[in-house]
């Protein structure tokens, strides 16, 4: 308390700038006064009263001294002493500071940019209170290695039951045809139970979210939308709580409206963009009947309890587990290995992008502290020139590390002020960088520069200046009075032992440059296989687009409920298709087949002959597409035949499946005429009827993934995809396949068209990105070190200049001057890249997951990159090698 | 001659809170003679220490000044204690005592009074 009022009348008197010196004086000259008077009265002579008295009295400046520094904060008062100084000298040297600054802008700049980015996404994805309490829950086969297979209701109600979680919901995610707003669209919503936003703990904007006691079997016909759709759908129309949607074929009433910024912490980009929720109990239509086996296709997410952690809900949960496959040995049987996982929700939203993240981090930081070893050296060569000052500041008293103090405030302006640069170019350059972004980038949050990114740009900037302060600093605290002062008028050569420092500044340089370079060498080699790997199918003039045949919840209404009813509408859509202009070729699927859209869709598969050695099945990628597919997509068959007019609605079932399945399933053995059922409650057998190529066409990276194909015309699935290939006219395809489906049926949204090379570029659009980026650090990174050797040579040439001259006037050749020169940068360059070369080994292994086709130690990459930075570091030496080849003895000899 | 001896940290300030609590508001001079009376020159300070000390006080909210006339009508400082000066003076009186108390036990001690 005492202090505190102390320290703040301290303050006070800082920043009012109050100096009460006159009360001081007016004190002392009175209480002087006071003690002669009395002198006097002692009977001493006038001038030995007061003479006496001043002696009692003491220093006085000793004691204005202490009464100051009790008036105020030294320490403030030297620091704002320091930064005036700073300032005056920066201004005197503009080029200096300017170049600086501009260095410092660009690595404080870009560190900060992607710690926003980092910021938004790995370390604050969601927007809810108490985010570590999120859990998403996933149901695992072990047994067969299938992984979030889907709750069942009881199980979900076990769950609910266990004590473990506040809330638990299941989420699914789908999309769906929105009528009745503004205008028909097709939105992305999520399916959820009403416990859902109790779960996340988030309030809407508007209206209310659902009861989390809602105990409706079925869809409870109520929405809760987003602010976007809001605003883009029903033009943030005031009145929206209580208005009627049409979701598919049924009536839906509005709740509430999330606020604006909210997204849903999906784990794709498409859940994260969902702009819909409603609410069921998933125990009635449109949901099977909810029996313990009968898992559905959701997700689940939960709540714990306040105090418990994921780890120890997680060993609670295995308890439950164990208990349950006792209880129900019919349902789990040992040999599928039953399990359910704990992950924290954030885990799951932020997926597999940390490492990509990560990575960036490392290369921008490397990039910084690149730019620190370049402002280091300026400051370094900028020192020597300050000797004296130095040296005669020392000499007048100023005590070491009182000029260690400055130095170092000096530096830190210098950093703070490119901080601040560096944040304000960011701020102007903002909308331009976050639309580089993929989006993909799991981010829930805007990119904002937000508190936390400013202080991080803050600490970033100190830091970096006392990185780059510290040799500096070091070097003014231990310079040789004497020495500097004797050397008179020569005082701004620099010490054998300054030479010595930044060498080892430009070999540090050198090797995290080396370190960056193979980085983004390896990335560019990976994502360039990536791109030249055979796609195994032809993308070229294809597009797709996708259609959707509505689900009403009361299943006794869908007018395609069965194959048999499916089946003439793909046919009628397969013929007009073809009379489309310009269209040469056409085929339909389930939205699935297209290529490299991440909607994976793992059906259990039950095969003849197998299925009793494990009640639980296997499970591939399904996809339902007409035989058309084969040839529009140009995956050729290898065995047995495709699907014929013949494989009718009908017709008994038949496949056809790729190499990589019958490989799996039926190694060494002709996979034609295998049967098989697909889907656990199925009873018909599916002939395989052909074997077709391997394609990418689920990822690029993996060339043979198993999938099996079923005929569009003996199965019934919802969402649909129309291909064409020809010559197509991509922005006039929409409208046109739009009003062809809609002269067949009405009321069928069409949606999403896109090129299959647009897709295929679209599943790069992540690896693209940091590839570029990091490439982009790197490229900063060597422009940097090649402007670090410059500079090292340089000062060396300049200092040796005398020396040359006297070796030139005494006959040396010029090529042996440029030898020299040339063989001094080289030595540094290849100090610097052989400890680089440790380093790249260290960071290549690390990031051994991002890398395609390519090991981390791959040779090209290493030896390339290390030379291109040698012939780099030799050219950017070549210029004062040539000024020293051109140094004229006379001069430099007339110089001394 | 007598050995003059520093002052303790600390004490120069309980010196003064106490001084002020026995004669009321007084300026720095008298406060120096007082302080050298009850002393009986055995303390070795320069009267101009006095003033960061009172300073210091002062921020921190134990004394008050204010300007007055002094005892041969010239403009002085006057120093006051606060309340808080004088909850100060007591906490620390206490404290003193209680030290003092302490080490002179330990001073009384022989080596026969041990158990």
């Amino acid at each position: 308390m005492k202090f505190l009022r102390r320290f703040l009348a301290r303050l006070t008197n800082f920043f009012t700038g109050r100096q009460s010196d006159r009360r001081l004086r007016e004190e002392m000259e009175e209480h002087i006064a006071l003690q002669t008077e009395e002198n006097l009265r002692a009977g001493m002579s006038a001038a030995e009263a007061r003479r006496q008295a001043v002696l009692k009295f003491g220093g006085v400046g000793t004691v204005r001294e202490e009464y100051h520094a009790e008036q105020g904060i030294p320490f403030f008062e030297n620091v704002v002493q320091d930064l005036r100084f700073a300032l005056r000298m920066l201004a005197k040297s503009p080029g200096f500071a300017a170049v600086t600054i501009l260095t410092m802008a660009l690595g404080i700049g870009a560190t900060t940019a992607i710690f926003s980015l980092v910021d938004a996404t790995l370390l604050h994805p969601l927007r809810c209170p108490h985010p570590e309490q999120l859990v998403r829950i996933e149901a695992d086969l072990r047994g067969i290695g299938a992984q979030d297979v889907g709750l069942s209701i009881p199980e979900l109600q076990d769950l609910q039951r266990s004590g473990m979680f506040q809330y638990v919901s299941l989420v699914g995610s789908g999309s769906v045809n929105l009528t009745g707003s503004d205008q028909p669209a097709r939105i992305q919503f999520e399916p959820v139970t009403p416990a859902y936003f109790a779960a996340l703990g988030v309030k809407p904007e508007q209206g209310r979210v659902f009861d989390p006691n809602d105990k409706t079997p079925g869809f409870n016909l109520e929405v809760v939308i987003t602010d976007g759709l809001w605003k883009r759908a029903f033009g943030s129309d005031p009145h929206i709580l209580g208005k009627n949607l049409r979701l598919d074929n049924d009536l839906y009433s509005v709740i509430g409206v999330m606020p604006p910024g909210f997204r849903d912490p999906g784990r794709t980009p498409d859940e994260r963009n969902t702009d819909l929720w409603a609410a069921a109990g998933f125990a009635a239509d449109p949901a099977p009947p909810p029996q313990r086996n009968t898992r559905l296709t959701l997700g689940a997410m939960a709540r714990l309890k306040p105090g418990l952690t994921v780890a120890g809900a997680q060993s609670q949960l295995n308890v439950l587990v164990a208990s349950l496959q006792r209880q129900f040995p019919a349902d789990y049987p040992v040999e599928s290995g039953w399990a359910m996982q704990l992950t924290p929700l954030k885990e799951s939203v932020v997926g597999n992008v940390r490492q990509s993240l990560v990575v960036l981090l490392a290369a921008v930081g490397m990039v910084l502290l690149i730019g620190c070893v370049n402002v280091a050296n300026l400051l370094l060569a900028r020192a020597s020139a300050r000797q004296r000052e130095m040296a005669v500041r020392q000499a007048l008293g100023a005590a070491r590390w009182r000029l260690v103090r400055q130095l170092l405030t000096e530096s830190i302006l210098l950093a703070l002020l490119g901080g601040i640069t560096g944040i304000g170019i960011l701020l102007c350059t903002k909308d331009v960088l976050v639309r580089m972004i993929p989006e993909s980038l799991p981010r829930l949050n805007d990119i904002t520069i937000s508190l936390s990114v400013l202080l991080f740009a803050v600490a970033v900037s100190i830091v970096s200046g006392i990185i780059f302060g510290l040799a500096p600093a070091f070097q003014a605290g231990r310079l040789d009075l004497a020495h500097t002062l004797r050397m008179e008028g020569r005082g701004s050569r620099g010490s054998r032992e300054q030479i010595g420092t930044r060498r080892v500044l430009v070999v540090t340089e050198f090797a995290l440059s080396l370190m960056l370079m193979i980085a983004a060498g390896l990335l560019l080699r990976s994502f360039w296989d990536l791109c030249r790997a055979p796609l195994g199918f032809n993308p070229e003039n294809v597009m797709a687009v996708h259609l959707w045949l509505p689900i009403p919840n009361d299943p006794k209404t869908d007018i395609y409920g069965t194959p048999a009813q499916e089946a003439p509408l793909v046919r009628e859509l397969m013929r007009r298709s073809r009379q489309l202009p310009g269209v040469q070729e056409a085929a339909m699927g389930r939205d699935a087949s297209i290529p490299l859209n991440h909607v994976p869709d793992m059906t259990p598969l039950i095969l003849e002959g197998r299925e009793t050695r494990t009640k639980e099945p296997p499970q591939v990628e399904r996809s339902n597409v007409t035989a058309e597919y084969f040839h529009l997509l140009g995956i050729p068959l290898l065995r047995g035949r495709l699907f014929s007019d013949a494989d009718n609605e009908n017709a008994p079932q038949v496949a056809v499946v790729n190499q990589a399945f019958a490989r799996a399933w039926w190694p060494g053995a002709d996979a034609v005429g295998k049967r098989l059922k697909v889907g656990r409650l199925s009873k018909d057998w599916v002939t395989v009827i052909g074997v077709i190529a391997d394609a990418r066409t689920e990822s690029l990276a993996n060339p043979s993934v198993p999938q099996i194909y079923l005929s569009l015309y003996q199965s019934k699935p919802k969402e649909l995809a129309i291909f064409l290939r020809g010559q197509l006219d991509p922005s006039a395809i929409p409208d046109q396949v739009r009003a062809m489906v809609q002269s067949v049926n009405p009321e069928l949204p069409v949606y999403g068209a896109q090129t299959l090379d647009d897709a295929v570029s679209l599943s790069l659009a992540e690896k693209r990105f940091s590839m570029e980026m990091v490439g982009c650090f790197a490229a900063t990174a060597l422009l940097l070190a090649a402007l670090g050797i410059y500079g090292v040579i340089s000062y060396i040439v300049n200092e040796r200049s005398h020396e040359i001259g006297i070796r030139l006037a005494l006959g040396a050749k010029r090529g042996r001057i440029l030898e020299m020169v040339l063989r001094q940068g080289l030595t540094l360059a290849i100090a610097g890249a052989a400890l680089g070369l440790g380093g790249a080994l260290i960071v290549s292994h690390l990031m051994a997951g991002l890398l395609y086709g390519v090991t981390p130690t791959d040779p090209v990459t290493f030896i390339g990159v290390t030379l291109v930075l040698t012939a780099v570091a030799l050219a950017a030496c070549c210029i004062p090698a040539r000024r020293a080849m051109r140094v004229d003895p006379l001069v430099a000899l007339r110089y001394e | 001659m007598k050995q003059k001896t520093d002052v303790p940290q600390g004490t120069l300030a309980l010196m003064v809170l106490r001084t002020l609590d026995v004669l009321g508001p007084l300026h720095g001079y008298g406060m120096a003679r007082r302080i050298e009376q009850i002393s009986g020159d055995l303390l070795a300070v320069n009267q101009g220490t006095l003033y960061p000390v009172l300073l210091r006080l002062e921020q921190e909210g134990s004394i008050a000044s204010d300007w007055g006339a002094s005892e041969n009508n010239r403009r002085a400082r006057f120093y006051r204690l606060t309340a808080a000066g004088r909850q100060q003076l007591l906490a620390e009186t206490r404290n003193w005592e209680q030290t003092t108390a302490l080490v002179t036990r330990f001073f009384d001690v022989k080596a026969e009074d041990l158990p």
